[in-house]
């Protein structure tokens, strides 16, 4: 049973209603449960492996979900239960295609890619909040968060500064797509085709480019290919550089927001905190655990698998829903708390297995940079509302805004 | 050095849990006794000088010189709080007194006592042979910086006696040194007893493409010494004679149980038996609340296997240390259940294994190919899958460890996206029960 | 300083070597290798490693055995206080 604290005492409980299990899942996909969905996932932990009324079947608990995140039954191609296909980006296939794919990227997303953008990282963070100064009161989403990722993954693909704004206007409508959203409007679909069309003129012309003059973009990269990759050529580089994009940005908006909220929601801790910077190492960890970007991952399965008592019969979805899994009092001691400094700390906020998040080192880099310089520059910051305006999708939550209010933007 | 007794005022209150053999598995034991709030006096006995170290990187990196063996010392978590007696072996086992005896002739009481004397590497049989200079084994960091000495001196050629785990991953450093090396093994293939002969042949390849002079179903009939009992060359049972000035005897492990002679535990070849709780059983059957057993040494019944199970692996000797602590702290309350599960880094391949694929009548490729090599065996026993072989796949063997423990049918029908086309299920010779 | 990777454990993520690349390197395909005693001074790449291994498979701490306070009350902070080493 996950234990009472200050998150379960906001809104939506599910002792207030009685839902029955097989509808559990939908209320979590209800916009209402946004702001806390924890008490639902708990009730659906009782019973780890649990088929809806809609035929999908949630894994909420810490092992299952584990050994379905590494199980071949598994399949991240969801054409596999009668879905239609979802793109043919890595994060959608399966081995082998998946692993030559992963390599390519992996080849030259390296150590010291991610290292050369620190620097770069340390200036927009600083630039974001000279910017945001001298009001009293701002939108950390629209004026921090938001701004940052996509900005930090247009120099890793060396994308010319004139053009990044019109990335951010495409990371934007594209978030959505890694979403299996049936509640989509028409419009939304419409605009998300005009921006996939968009960009991939863009990307097109870039990779003509970069072709043509190699840099030391990663672009450039995938075109020549690393130790253990092959090189990346036309639709499967496009692809993969817009999966890039979309993959690295609402996932790391959701972080810092996610992380201000918390820190804002525990005054000791962020008084810890101030004091030990440092601190913010093991607390991304801790962040991506406890208030993860990414909550649930769809899937297929590929044979009837026995797991948990029951059998998941072969072309069914299943829901790995990752944020219950990270919650599990079975694994965790004190589930329900926020613990800056847990340890050992085996989440899935990055996922696991074979699509285990290909940005991590980057998105832990942003947030172990953001985080400090918030806490360190914002004076006496207060949240304005709580719980803050969420984002309509449930498998990536985040707040919309996250207002607060200050004393001033120290230099 | 290690301490005195008595300048342990402040723990004269609670039992004295002994811990004989100071390496991986007693190291171990004594974090999670202090983790589980262990507040009495803990004594780690250890026959080596050395405090505890990595064996695993002997064969591997400090072999290659790329790892100075005194940095194999490995970390402790939490402050043990421990009266070490390292370079003192135990030599006798009273079970009416609870005393042990060393080999200085010290006797050490005890409430508690945990067996975890691992094992020795197999000597070469022929004594005088044996006792040629640059005739060695692997089992000891002291080894380990004599071989690597001899490896660095630049031999002309040496030779592996044996193709298990650790005389394939010391061929594999002699290649990455761009050493001759001959590797002599009785068996069809290397790794054949760990992986069965399908795989061993795949493993065989895999020594070959890399330049070892892989000799299967062959043996040494004699090693030759010159006049100063130096090795110079070793004869073939295939009629060669090579010059060779190194020869690593790697012929597997011999468990460290003779001190316990007389002390009506029982033993075998396999090591001392204990119960799934690690007590030590005694020749009439009965398992001892108060003599624990753990990691190499131990033999134990687990509920996948027949007969008695023996695991010389890194994982086993871990968990099972815990498994022990649990006991000493809260009774039989944690069965090690744990599976089988070790790995090894040879020719540049990660191999991981869960199970027992030595037992195996029947293996089968699942996912990947291993012309890539890239991919999983399963092995299965009786129409049930009881082990699997992950080479460069280390993320998908979690998967087959849940298959194993809840006895799937073999071949088990996985559909995987990566699957041969089609599944060809390869009968091996099937080993007699443990 | 001393470290252990569970190699067990480990599932060659890759994400120490991103951490921590003066400690850690994935060799070959799959291999991962580490310094088991590195300087002192990579104490915070460390820390940063151990926190981002995805099956926590990395111990830091102390080399075991007998040390100067060897029969000694504690003195060595608990590792499972894993801010120890960073104030
Ligand atoms: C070269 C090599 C490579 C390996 N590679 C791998 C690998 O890749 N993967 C894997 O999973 N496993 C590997 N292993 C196995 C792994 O190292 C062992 O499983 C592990 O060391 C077992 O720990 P243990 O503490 O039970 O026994 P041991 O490590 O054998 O320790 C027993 C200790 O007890 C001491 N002792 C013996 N008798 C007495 C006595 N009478 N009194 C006091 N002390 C005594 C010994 O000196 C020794 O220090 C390897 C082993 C070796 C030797
Ligand atoms: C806080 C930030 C982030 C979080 C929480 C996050 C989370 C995740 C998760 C949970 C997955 C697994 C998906 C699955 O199993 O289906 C994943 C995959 C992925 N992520 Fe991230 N991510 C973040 C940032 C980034 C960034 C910055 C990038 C790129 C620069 C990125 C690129 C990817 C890619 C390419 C995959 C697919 C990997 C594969 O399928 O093999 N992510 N991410
Ligand atoms: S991060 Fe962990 S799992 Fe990954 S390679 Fe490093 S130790 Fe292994």
């Amino acid at each position: 049973m996950s234990k009472s604290t200050g998150v379960d005492s906001r809104p939506v409980s599910v002792s207030d209603v009685s839902t029955p299990r097989a509808e559990l899942f939908a209320r979590v996909l209800d916009p209402a449960s946004r702001a806390n969905p924890y008490p639902i996932y708990a009730a659906l932990r009782s019973e780890p492996v649990s088929r809806q009324s809609d035929g999908t079947w949630v894994v909420s608990g810490f092992d299952e979900i584990a050994a379905l995140l590494h199980d071949p039954r598994i399949s991240s191609d969801l054409r596999n239960a009668g879905q239609p296909a979802g793109g043919q980006s890595l994060i959608m296939q399966d081995p082998p295609n998946h692993d030559r794919l992963r390599a390519a990227v992996m080849g030259r997303f390296t150590p010291e890619v991610v290292e050369s953008l620190r620097q770069g990282v340390h200036d927009l963070v600083a630039g974001l909040l000279d910017a945001a100064g001298p009001g009293t009161r701002l939108d950390l989403v629209e004026e921090i968060a938001y701004p940052l990722p996509v900005s930090v993954i247009c120099k890793l693909l060396g994308i010319p500064p004139q053009d990044e704004a019109r990335f951010h206007g495409w990371a934007d409508t594209l978030a959505r797509t890694l979403d299996l959203d049936p509640t989509m409007s028409r419009e939304e679909q419409d605009a998300i085709d005009h921006a996939f069309t968009e960009l991939h003129h863009y990307l097109e012309n870039l990779v003509a480019d970069r072709a043509e003059h190699r840099g030391d973009d990663l672009v450039s990269g995938l075109l020549t290919g690393g130790d253990h990759g092959e090189p990346l050529r036309g639709e499967e580089l496009l692809i993969t550089v817009r999966l890039l994009l979309i993959a690295g940005h609402e996932t790391t908006v959701n972080l810092i927001t996610n992380g201000m909220l918390t820190l804002l929601r525990h005054p000791d801790i962020l008084e810890r905190f101030r004091h030990e910077p440092d601190l913010v190492v093991p607390m991304v960890e801790e962040l991506v655990r406890y208030e993860p970007s990414v909550q649930f991952r769809y899937r297929a399965a590929l044979a009837d698998i026995e797991i948990a008592g029951t059998t998941i019969p072969r072309g069914s979805v299943v829901v790995l829903l990752l944020a219950a899994g990270s919650r599990d009092p079975g694994h965790f001691t004190d589930p329900d708390r926020f613990v800056p400094d847990r340890l050992p700390n085996e989440h899935f906020g990055f996922g696991g297995g074979i699509h285990y998040c290909i940005g991590a080192p980057l998105a832990r880099m942003e947030a172990q940079i953001v985080l400090p310089e918030l806490v360190r520059r914002l004076v006496n910051p207060r949240l304005t509302m709580d719980p803050p305006p969420y984002r309509p999708t449930a498998a990536l939550r985040g707040p919309r805004h996250l207002w607060v209010e200050v004393d001033g933007v120290r230099p | 050095m290690s301490g005195h007794p008595g300048n342990r005022g402040e723990h004269v209150v609670g039992e004295h849990v002994v811990i004989v053999g100071a390496s991986l598995t007693g190291l171990h034991a004594a974090e999670a006794l202090r983790g589980g709030g262990f507040a009495g006096r803990v004594t780690l006995v250890g026959a080596e000088p050395h405090p505890p170290y990595d064996r695993p990187s002997l064969s591997k990196r400090v072999l290659a010189g790329r790892m100075s063996a005194d940095s194999t010392g490995l970390p402790q978590r939490q402050d043990l709080d421990a009266h070490w007696r390292l370079g003192n072996a135990a030599v006798a086992l009273d079970r009416d007194t609870k005393t042990l005896t060393l080999d200085d002739g010290t006797a050490l009481g005890f409430d508690k006592l945990l067996i975890a004397t691992g094992t020795r590497a197999r000597r070469w049989p022929d004594t005088a042979e044996a006792a040629l200079t640059g005739v060695l084994s692997i089992r000891t960091r002291d080894d380990a910086l004599e071989l690597q000495a001899r490896l660095a001196a630049r031999p002309r050629r040496v030779l592996v006696i044996g193709a298990g785990f650790v005389g394939s991953e010391v061929a594999s450093v002699c290649r990455e040194l761009d050493l001759d090396v001959t590797v002599v093994e009785r068996s069809a293939a290397p790794l054949a007893g760990a992986l069965g002969q399908w795989a061993g042949a795949a493993a065989g390849r895999l020594q070959r493409g890399h330049g070892v002079d892989l000799r299967t179903e062959t043996s040494v009939l004699a090693l030759e010494g010159d006049a100063d009992g130096r090795l110079r060359r070793v004869r073939l049972s295939d009629g060669d004679v090579l010059d060779v000035d190194v020869a690593v005897v790697a012929l597997g492990a011999v468990r460290n149980v003779e001190w316990l002679a007389g002390s009506g535990l029982a033993i075998d070849a396999r090591g001392v038996q204990c119960d799934p709780f690690c007590r030590a059983v005694d020749t009439d059957g009965r398992p001892c609340d108060d003599i624990l057993v753990a990691g190499d040494v131990a033999c134990w019944p687990h509920p996948l296997y027949e007969g008695l199970l023996a695991v010389e692996h890194w994982d086993n000797a871990v968990r099972q240390a815990r498994v022990a602590a649990t006991t000493i702290l809260h009774g039989a309350v944690r069965a090690h259940t744990a599976l089988p599960t070790f790995w090894s880094n040879q020719f540049g391949v990660n191999i991981k294994v869960v199970g027992v694929p030595g037992r195996a009548d029947q293996v089968a490729v699942l996912q990947g190919s291993v012309e890539r090599a890239a991919f999983v065996a399963a092995y299965g026993r009786g129409g049930r899958i009881i082990g699997a072989l992950a080479v460069n796949t280390p993320r998908a063997l979690d998967a087959y460890a849940e298959m194993i423990s809840s006895r799937m049918s073999f071949p088990p029908d996985l559909n995987a996206a990566d699957a041969p086309d089609p599944i060809r299920v390869l009968d091996l010779a099937v080993p007699a029960a443990g | 300083m001393r470290v252990m990777v569970d190699l067990a454990r480990c599932q060659s993520y890759g994400q120490c070597v991103f951490a921590a690349p003066e400690i850690f390197e994935i060799s070959g395909r799959e291999v991962l290798e580490y310094d088991s005693a590195p300087s002192d001074e990579w104490r915070l790449h460390l820390e940063r490693a151990r926190a981002a291994c995805p099956v926590q498979a990395i111990t830091i701490g102390p080399a075991a055995g007998p040390g100067k306070d060897d029969g000694q009350p504690s003195t060595v902070r608990p590792a499972a206080d894993s801010m120890g080493v960073l104030r």
